[in-house]
C-alpha cells in the first residue's frame, strides 16, 4: 500500500473498502445469477478491477462526469448508483435505472454524473470530451473523467480525444483500466509499445498499481486536482486484471478454446494480489479497522446484495411499448 | 418578405437563434472562416466560446457534441459534407441515435448537425453522397432537407429551439438559389409536407436539392398537357406519410425523385408507403427517379449521368400517364 495515506481517516477507508465489497458481492451474484440463465442478457464482470473504479470515483463529486464501458457496473456502483435499479435495470424491469431499456451494458445515472456503462469499445472517449468541453464553457468547476481498458487504447479516436483535450486544456482525466486483455484476446499479442508512451506525447501521465486502491485514490487525486485547476487532462493507468470472462457464460462461445491459463487467473487472486484482501490486510495490520468491523461490511453488503435481488425480482415487467416514445422528446418514433 | 439565398438564410437562422438562445454552440471544422458561408460572421458576432474551429476528427466531434449537451448546450456541429458523416458514424449511429432509449429517457440530445450534400459540381464521389437513407435508418436522429431559402430558415430555425438531434442537410448545389424568406418569425414545422404546385396528373413527391429539378420538369410536363402534383415532404425524418397518402388520392399516380442511390434508398422506402397505404389510389406503378447504384463520378459529363434531371423525372411520369 502506499505511503502517505495514514493520515486519511478511518471513515473513508471503510467507505472505500465497503463499496469494493460491495461491487465484489454484487458481480459474484450477477455471475450466478448468469450461470443460472436468469438474466436475459450478457454481463461483462468487474471482478478484480475494484480498487480501480473505487479509488478513482473517491475523488469526484456526484456532479463530476464519469463515462464507462461494457464492464461498467463498478464504475456505477463506485460513482454512487444505486444497486437497486441496477439490478432492476439488469433483470428487464420497469424500475431499473434505464426503465430495462438500456441492461447491463448501459447502466447511467445522469443526476450521479453517469453518463452511461457504453457497449462499443473506446465509444466513451468523446462523450467524455465533449463533457469536459461543457464543463470548461460553464467553467462549472466539473470534471469529467473517460474509464478505458488497454482494448480501447487501440481505437483512433483515444489518439484524438487526447490531443483535443490536451490542446484545449479540458478538465479531463483519461482513466486507463490496463486490465491485460481485449476481450479475448491478450492485449500483448495486439499492442505496440506501451500505452503510457502514447499519452505521453499529450499530457502528464501516472502509472499505478490498480489493485492498490489508496495508490489509484492518490493518483487520481493529483489528476483531478490538475483538471480542476485548468492545467488540463492527464492519463492515469491502472494496472489490475480481469479475473471472470470477457462475459459471463464465454465458456459456452469458445467451444474449450483458452486465451490464458487457470495458473495466469490464480496468481492474481491471492490475499496478497486481490485489491479487497489486500485492503484488508493493510487496514487490520495498521490497526485502521478489526476482524469485526470488516465481517460487519461484508455482512451488511450481503444483506443488501440479497435485498436488490429481491426488488429486482419482484419488479415489473419491462413496458414493452415503451420503446416507441423513447426515441424522441415530443415525438412517436 | 426579403429575398435572400438559402446560405443566407441558414445564416440567419444560425444568428437568430444564437441571438435568442445562449447555450447555442456552433463547432466544426473551418466554421471560423466559413467556406460553405453558412457560419460566416458567427465567431465575429458571438465570440471563441460560441464559434469554434475544432481538429478534423469527426470521430471525436459527434461525440463530443452529445457529451456537451450534458451541459446543458445546443450543439451544432458542422461536418461540412454529408460523406464526413461516415467517418464520425459511431457517435451519430451508436450513441446519439439510440442513447436517449438506452438511459429510459435520463438523456436528450439537442444537436443539430449541418452538412452539405449532393451532386451536380464534379466534386467526386467523397464529397458529393446525400447520407439521408443511411441517417434515416439508425434511430432517433431527425433529417431536414430544405429546398428553398424560406424552408431553410424555418426548419433550422425549428431544430435549434428541439430537443431532439437533427441532421440539417444543406443542398449543396443550391445554396445560391434565391428566394423569399417571410420577414419576422418564421418557423417551419418538422413532418409538414409543402404542396408547391398542385396538378391532377401525376405527384412528384422530393425534398431537397430535387424540388427544384422537379419543379422544372413539371413545367416541361405542362407543356404537354401533363398536370403534375410537386410535393416537397421538407422532413425525412418525421416523415409526412399523410401527405404522401393525400396526394396519391389525388392524382393516383406517383414519381418519387431523391437524390440518393436506389438501393436502400428514401424513394424505396416512400414508395413502399405509398404501395401499402395508398394501395386503392393507385392507378400506376410507382416510379422511382434517383442515382443508380453507383459512386457519383467525377467528370461533368459523367456526373449528369447519374443524377436526376427533369428529364428523367419527364421521362418516368410519361411512362405512367396517358
Amino acid at each position: 500500500m502506499s505511503a502517505g495515506t495514514t493520515s486519511e481517516n478511518r471513515d473513508t477507508l471503510s467507505a472505500l473498502l465497503e463499496r469494493m465489497v460491495l461491487i465484489r458481492k454484487a458481480e459474484e451474484r450477477l455471475s450466478k445469477a448468469a450461470q443460472a440463465g436468469e438474466l436475459p442478457g450478457a454481463v461483462h464482470l468487474y471482478i478484480g478491477q475494484e480498487a480501480s473504479g473505487v479509488g478513482a470515483c473517491s475523488q469526484l463529486k456526484d456532479s463530476d462526469w464519469i463515462t464507462s464501458t461494457h464492464r461498467g457496473h463498478g464504475h456505477f456502483l463506485a460513482k454512487g448508483g444505486d444497486i437497486n435499479a441496477m439490478y432492476a435495470e439488469i433483470w428487464g424491469k420497469r424500475q431499473g435505472i434505464c426503465k430495462g431499456m438500456g441492461g447491463s451494458m448501459h447502466v447511467a445515472d445522469v443526476s450521479k454524473g453517469i453518463l452511461g456503462a457504453n457497449g462499443i469499445v473506446g465509444g466513451g472517449f468523446a462523450i467524455a470530451t465533449g463533457a469536459a468541453y461543457g464543463a470548461k464553457l460553464r467553467d462549472d468547476g466539473r470534471v469529467s473523467m473517460c474509464f478505458f481498458g488497454d482494448g480501447a487504447a487501440n481505437q483512433g479516436v483515444f489518439m484524438e480525444t487526447m490531443n483535443v483535450s490536451s490542446v484545449w486544456k479540458l478538465p479531463m482525466v483519461f482513466l486507463c483500466e490496463n486490465n491485460r486483455l481485449s476481450e479475448f484476446t491478450v492485449s500483448s499479442t495486439i499492442t505496440a509499445g506501451n500505452l503510457v508512451d502514447r499519452a505521453k506525447a499529450f499530457m502528464p501521465t501516472i502509472v499505478v498499481d490498480g489493485n492498490d486502491v489508496l495508490a489509484v485514490r492518490e493518483a487520481v487525486g493529483e489528476a483531478v486536482a490538475r483538471a480542476r485547476g485548468g492545467e488540463g487532462p492527464t492519463y492515469v493507468e491502472t494496472g489490475t486484471y480481469r479475473i471472470h470472462g470477457h462475459l459471463e457464460a464465454e465458456d459456452a462461445f469458445l467451444a474449450g478454446g483458452k486465451y490464458r491459463s487457470k495458473e495466469e487467473i490464480e496468481a492474481w487472486q491471492t490475499k496478497e494480489r486481490d485489491p479487497i484482501s489486500r485492503f484488508e490486510t493493510y487496514l487490520t495490520s495498521n490497526g485502521i479497522m478489526d476482524e469485526a468491523a470488516i465481517a460487519a461490511i461484508h455482512a451488511r453488503v450481503q444483506q443488501q446484495v440479497d435485498d436488490a435481488v429481491k426488488f429486482a425480482e419482484a419488479g415489473d415487467d419491462a413496458d414493452p411499448k415503451l420503446s416507441y416514445t423513447l426515441m424522441f422528446a415530443d415525438q412517436e418514433a | 418578405m426579403a429575398r435572400r439565398r438559402l446560405i443566407q438564410a441558414i445564416n440567419d437562422a444560425l444568428a437568430e437563434e444564437m441571438e435568442r438562445d445562449e447555450n447555442i454552440i456552433v463547432l466544426g471544422e473551418d466554421v471560423e472562416l466559413a467556406i460553405m458561408g453558412d457560419t460566416r460572421g458567427l465567431l465575429e458576432r458571438f465570440g471563441p466560446n460560441r464559434v469554434r474551429n475544432t481538429p478534423i476528427c469527426e470521430a471525436t466531434l459527434t461525440g463530443m457534441a452529445l457529451g456537451a449537451t450534458a451541459a446543458g448546450y445546443h450543439v451544432v456541429l458542422h461536418m461540412m459534407f454529408a460523406n464526413f458523416v461516415y467517418t464520425g458514424f459511431d457517435a451519430i449511429a451508436n450513441q446519439i441515435a439510440k442513447m436517449r432509449l438506452m438511459t429510459g429517457g435520463q438523456m436528450e440530445f439537442p444537436i443539430t448537425f449541418l452538412a452539405a450534400y449532393g451532386g451536380g459540381a464534379s466534386n467526386a464521389a467523397q464529397h458529393s453522397d446525400s447520407a439521408h437513407p443511411t441517417l434515416m435508418n439508425i434511430g432517433g436522429i431527425n433529417v431536414a432537407m430544405p429546398s428553398n431559402s424560406a424552408d431553410a430558415k424555418g426548419l433550422l430555425k425549428t431544430a435549434l429551439r428541439s430537443r431532439n438531434p437533427c441532421f440539417f442537410l444543406e443542398p449543396a448545389s443550391r445554396g445560391g438559389q434565391m428566394g423569399e424568406v417571410p420577414d419576422g418569425e418564421h418557423l417551419v414545422p418538422f413532418g409538414k409536407a409543402n404542396v408547391l404546385r398542385e396538378g391532377k396528373d401525376v405527384s412528384i413527391v422530393t425534398f431537397g436539392t430535387t424540388v427544384r429539378t422537379s419543379l422544372d420538369a413539371a413545367d416541361q410536363l405542362a407543356e404537354q398537357g401533363i398536370e403534375a402534383e410537386v410535393v416537397d415532404l421538407r422532413t425525412l425524418v418525421p416523415l409526412d406519410e399523410n401527405a404522401i397518402v393525400a396526394t396519391l388520392a389525388r392524382t393516383g399516380r406517383m414519381v418519387v425523385v431523391d437524390e440518393s442511390r436506389d438501393r436502400g434508398g428514401a424513394g424505396g422506402y416512400i414508395a413502399a408507403i405509398a404501395a401499402d397505404k395508398g394501395f386503392k389510389s393507385l392507378k400506376a406503378p410507382v416510379k422511382r427517379v434517383n442515382i443508380p447504384n453507383v459512386a457519383i463520378p467525377y467528370a461533368p459529363i459523367a456526373e449528369r449521368e447519374v443524377l436526376p434531371t427533369a428529364d428523367k423525372i419527364v421521362a418516368a411520369v410519361t411512362s405512367i400517364v396517358g
